[in-house]
């Protein structure tokens, strides 16, 4: 019988233990992964928050790299990410549509005016029945969407600076290149 | 005329009974669902437990998908598309979830195997210990004679 066996294994074990709660400490759990990666964007036909009598689909889109970021007045990490927003859209790097989300539409208007509006257009979802389709939990949400109409990428959360530069420009770049 | 009156009112009042008992069916159906799917928002409570706003627009939608006659299959393929097997309180099994599933049981039987290989090695330890001849003879004389046994370390008092 070795000595040395009466505490390798208590400190194996404790080391596995380190390891596992170490890597979930680095792990989000309200970052739920999305089953739509890789799958067509859901269809929807909204009308649109400024020209009520027009409607804006994902169909429009066919042919584009895009940015699909779901927002509401009522809704304060918005308000972080809005200037990274309003620079992307100065950029020209790629159209950013909303998805104007149970907001009341007065409400999202005057929102828009106050902080600027990174948008070409904001598709207006009441219900949030369109947010249901696309898997939204909570606002912000931000979907780059392919030629082909495919996601590619579900940014959860505030768009930083960070995910902008390191994730989704690149990714942008690679679709339309 | 009086006579169908009285059988006009007998037949909406059945068929009002009718429609509650299948509303009470389908508010069952909606709850007990709503029970195996998680809230997204709040993220340990169920969509029955939950008020929040997502998990009440979420009931509705499961309310809506049965009345139109969907199966809770259906349902939950509805859930899992959008939100993932997250969703589900009962995570489906394959590849991803293999862990989930067997992982208690494999460091209950690895706890077990280690318990046994344990109690072994202890009973092995605890065994009666072999004596040869000679010393069983020394035992014996110490026992009858126990003055021997001390004999000879030099710090007796005589």
């Amino acid at each position: 019988m070795k000595r040395w066996n009466v505490w390798i294994w208590p400190l194996a074990l404790f080391l596995v233990l380190v390891v596992f709660l170490g890597v979930g400490l680095t792990l989000n759990p309200r970052e739920v992964p999305s089953p739509l990666i890789n799958k067509p964007a859901p269809p929807f036909e909204l009308p649109q928050l400024h020209a009520q009598d027009k409607t804006f689909s994902q169909k429009d889109m066919v042919g584009k790299v895009w940015l699909l970021n779901v927002w509401a007045s009522w809704c304060a990490s918005c308000r972080d990410e809005h200037p990274v927003l309003v620079d992307l859209a100065k950029s020209g790097k790629v159209p950013i549509y909303g998805l104007n989300y149970k907001d009341r539409r007065p409400d999202g208007i005057a929102w828009l005016n106050r902080f600027g509006d990174p948008y070409v257009l904001s598709a207006y979802d009441v219900q949030g029945r369109i947010g249901i389709d696309y898997g939204v939990y909570g606002v912000p949400e931000t979907y780059v969407i392919d030629k082909q109409g495919v996601i590619r990428f579900k940014q959860i959360g505030p768009v930083t600076p960070q995910v902008l530069n390191e994730k989704i420009l690149p990714l942008i770049a690679q679709l339309n290149g | 005329m009086r006579n169908l009156l009285f059988f006009l009112l007998i037949f909406a009042f059945g068929l009002a009974r009718v429609q509650a008992a299948d509303d009470a069916a389908l508010d069952q159906r909606v709850q007990r669902l709503a029970e195996e799917l998680r809230c997204l928002v709040c993220q340990n409570q169920s969509l029955a437990d939950s008020h929040a706003d997502l998990a009440v627009d979420l009931k509705n939608q499961v309310r809506e998908k049965l009345r139109q006659g969907a199966s809770e299959q259906d349902v939950i393929n509805y859930m899992t598309e959008r939100y993932g097997d997250f969703v589900l309180y009962r995570p489906p099994m394959k590849a991803t979830t293999l862990l989930l599933w067997f992982g208690p049981g494999l460091l209950l039987i690895g706890g077990l195997i280690a318990l046994f290989m344990r109690l072994r090695r202890r009973a092995s330890i605890a065994a009666e210990p072999q004596l040869t001849s000679a010393e069983r003879a020394r035992a014996a004389a110490l026992l009858d004679n126990p003055d021997k046994g001390t004999e000879g370390n030099g710090m007796e008092h005589r």
